[in-house]
């Protein structure tokens, strides 16, 4: 909140106007996101506040715009060369765009897990331990160790990989893979997790695993989860966003979304009708 | 006569097709079409496959082999005493002047033992052409004549014409091998001449390669030295050259096209890149001689030392060039199938695009630039043209890339060169500088693939 610019200014006060339900400051503000791919325009002035220590889950039928909308977030639409992203983003009260911010430090704070388990082709230490050696977060070996420890730990995988550490991270089975991509975006200690379908490529088991690890982030982190299943929607998230054709059709407690849902777009989604 | 009968088989394989299509036609009418095994195609393609091919088999053997019999036949013919005191040397040059009166060239003037032998020649050779036409049409008739018979509704020719498809491709795919067999057999052979006159020490340990020797009896020269050390140097001196050149400069392009070029950046370089592994050998050669050479020569003074001519520098820099499209390929292809999903991993945790290159990418491709590497020492080393036409042909023992040295294959060019014959250790040096050359590139592409292969099935 130091560094105001006037932008930020003006979203802030629009915001106190429009959410005064809300209880405390919003983590995220995102006011008239646009984005288009080339002259293709894929989302359409997307405002939504999301709200610190809990978990939104971004829902929608394939190509709607919920991994666009997520990847403006930490700016990772900038390494698509034809991406354009207009409108503002302002993460605890500081536009993502402000200069004085440097995209690398907002991916620092900005974690992202992704809908196929990628971990490096290194040992399960060095993939845990990438993000604070890029970013010098360790003053020493032992610091390193400690870091990678807790991240291992947060992200409930240290019992199982314990004794294995300098074995590739490749070898794991892929519920495993994906908590060590947690771990690793841990790892920087960010304050909000972006998870882009991040267990469409696990089994049931596996999912749970991950479902309760994000139930348990929440006390410290801001989680955004785009999931493609209502169920895993209505479990792990607080509030629940709808998006339509690039549109944010309906954003609320994820209670009235799944129970009483005001638009029928809503409706049809979620009784199954299109999607 | 050759042509006539490949025509006559040519036919009657069209004709056996039809027969086979006709009788299976006729059973596929008679019995509805659900009681046949196989489509009628296949019933004709089984006909004409046997008509055609076991004929094509004999004709081919037939000619492998006429040759050498006729010429037993012809010197068994000779009389006794007109040949027991020859040579084979001498027996040799009497056949050949046979078959040259046969074909009608007479010198001087033959005697009438030669006269009927050049003649019974000629009409045994008549007769073999004969034979072998009557044998091969034969041989076709009969097996259209059995093949056919076989066409029945519940014959399996889908099967069987499968079948003989796949004994063709592991007759194709035997040819290679067979004929890679042939060249190391024959390298292996001359290269064991070579040693039984030449100690293996000296060739692989001696530090002096002066391989000239006297070709008549009453000429002064030395005996010739085999020692093949200072050849192996000039060799890997410029191979070491032409890889410090082509690897930074490949690997840094292939870099940029795949990470950093736009569109239509990458559409106008990678075709550039590209030109350049299409130049001749040849013509890198004397940009090498004419460019280049004169150029660091020009330099080498400027600055005080003096750099030969022909130096290792300017082979290995040129060669180097060369080398550029392989390597650069090989590391694009390496890079390009690094998915992207490790890309955004890496910049999605705030690392910059040079450290995502450094600590993800580059690891990650690793395996495949070792093999692009790999692939591109072999060809240095194997390389003659740049290097017959640039380096020198002295065999110094130097690692100064200033001085000329000389390679493998510019010394096995040179041995060759001019008429020699191949039964003195001069020429039959060059089988065994090309037995190790060859197996030196078969070691590096099997591993190079090895590890390119590997490096494949990660990620598929
Ligand atoms: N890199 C890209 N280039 C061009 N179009 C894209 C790209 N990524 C996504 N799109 C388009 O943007 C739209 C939204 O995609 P996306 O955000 O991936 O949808 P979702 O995640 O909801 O399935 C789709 O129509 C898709 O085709
Ligand atoms: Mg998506």
């Amino acid at each position: 909140m130091q560094q105001l610019d006037a932008g930020s200014v003006q979203v802030l006060t629009s915001l106190k106007s429009s959410t005064a339900q809300t209880i405390g400051e919003p983590k995220i503000v995102a006011r008239d996101v646009s984005v288009y791919y080339g002259e293709k325009q894929a989302l359409f002035d997307v405002d939504v506040n999301v709200p610190r220590n809990s978990v939104m889950a971004f829902i929608g039928p394939s190509g709607c715009g919920k991994s666009t909308f997520l990847r403006c977030i930490n700016r990772m639409n900038d390494t698509i060369p034809i991406a354009r992203v207009e409108g503002k983003i302002a993460i605890d009260g500081q536009d993502i765009d402000d200069p004085e911010l440097d995209v690398v430090e907002l991916r620092a704070r900005v974690g992202m897990v992704f809908q196929k388990p990628n971990p490096f082709p290194k040992s399960i230490y060095e993939n845990v331990a990438y993000g604070p050696r890029i970013h010098g977060l360790a003053r020493n070996k032992a610091d390193l160790d400690r870091i990678v420890e807790t991240s291992l730990q947060r992200a409930g995988l240290l019992k199982e990989v314990k004794d294995r550490l300098q074995e590739p991270g490749t070898g794991l089975s892929g519920g495993q893979q994906q908590r060590l991509c947690i771990a690793r975006a841990i790892a920087t200690s960010p304050d909000i997790i972006l998870m882009d379908e991040p267990c469409s490529a696990l089994d049931p088991i596996a999912t749970a695993r991950v479902e309760e690890l994000i139930d348990e982030l929440r006390q410290t982190l801001t989680i955004i989860i785009v999931t493609h299943s209502m169920q895993q929607a209505a479990r792990v998230s607080q509030r629940t966003a709808f998006f339509h054709l690039g549109v944010l059709v309906e954003e609320d407690e994820t209670s009235t979304i799944f129970t009483n849902p005001s638009d029928q777009r809503t409706q049809d989604y979620i009784t199954g009708r299109f999607g | 006569m050759l042509s006539y009968l490949l025509l006559a088989l040519l036919v009657l394989t069209t004709v056996a097709y039809y027969a086979g299509l006709s009788r299976a036609r006729a059973f596929a009418t008679a019995s509805g079409h659900a009681a046949q095994h196989s489509l009628s195609g296949y019933h004709g393609a089984f006909v004409a496959a046997w008509a055609s091919l076991p004929s094509f088999l004999l004709v081919i053997l037939w000619l492998l082999f006429q040759g050498s019999v006729v010429d037993q036949l012809l010197i068994s013919s000779l009389p006794v005493e007109r040949i027991k005191d020859l040579d084979s040397g001498q027996l040799n040059l009497l056949v050949s002047e046979i078959k040259s009166i046969a074909k009608g060239n007479v010198f001087g003037e033959p005697d009438a033992v030669v006269l009927a032998a050049a003649e019974r020649y000629n009409s045994w050779n008549a007769i073999a052409s004969w034979a072998m036409l009557a044998s091969a049409l034969g041989l076709a008739v009969v097996a259209l004549v059995v093949a056919r018979s076989y066409v029945a509704p519940r014959f399996r020719a889908r099967n069987e014409v499968e079948r003989i498809a796949s004994v063709l491709m592991i007759l194709c795919s035997l040819i290679a091998i067979l004929t890679t067999v042939g060249i190391v057999g024959s390298l292996l052979y001359e290269t064991l001449r070579f040693f039984s006159m030449v100690s293996p020490l000296e060739f692989f340990f001696g530090l002096n390669w002066e391989p000239q020797i006297a070709m008549r009896a009453d000429q002064v020269t030395a005996g010739g030295a085999f020692g093949a050390i200072p050849v192996y140097v000039g060799t890997l001196l410029i191979a070491l050259i032409a890889m410090l050149v082509a690897t930074p400069i490949g690997l840094y392009s292939a870099i940029y096209l795949t990470e950093y070029a736009s569109e239509g950046m990458r559409a106008v370089v990678k075709p550039l890149l590209e030109i350049l592994a299409g130049i001749p050998t040849v013509v890198y050669g004397f940009f090498a001689v004419l460019t280049v050479a004169p150029a660091m020569r020009d330099l080498g003074a400027a600055l005080g030392f003096s750099i030969a001519p022909n130096s290792a520098l300017a082979a290995g820099g040129v060669m180097g060039i060369m080398l550029i499209p392989f390597i650069s390929s090989l590391s694009d292809d390496a890079l390009n199938a690094v998915p992207q999903s490790l890309r955004d991993g890496s910049l999605g945790l705030g690392a910059t695009k040079g450290e995502t290159i450094r600590n993800v990418l580059l690891p990650a491709a690793l395996p495949g630039i070792m093999g692009g590497i790999l692939l591109a020492v072999s060809r240095a080393i194997g390389e003659t043209m740049i290097v017959v036409m640039a380096a020198g042909i002295i065999a110094a023992l130097t690692l100064n890339p200033f001085e000329p040295v000389t390679t493998v294959t510019v010394q096995i060019v040179t041995l060759l060169i001019g008429d020699s014959e191949f039964d003195n250790p001069k020429t039959l040096a060059a089988f065994a500088l090309g037995l190790v050359l060859f197996l030196a590139t078969l070691a590096l592409n099997v591993l190079a693939l090895s590890i390119v292969r590997r490096y494949r099935e990660q990620y598929d």
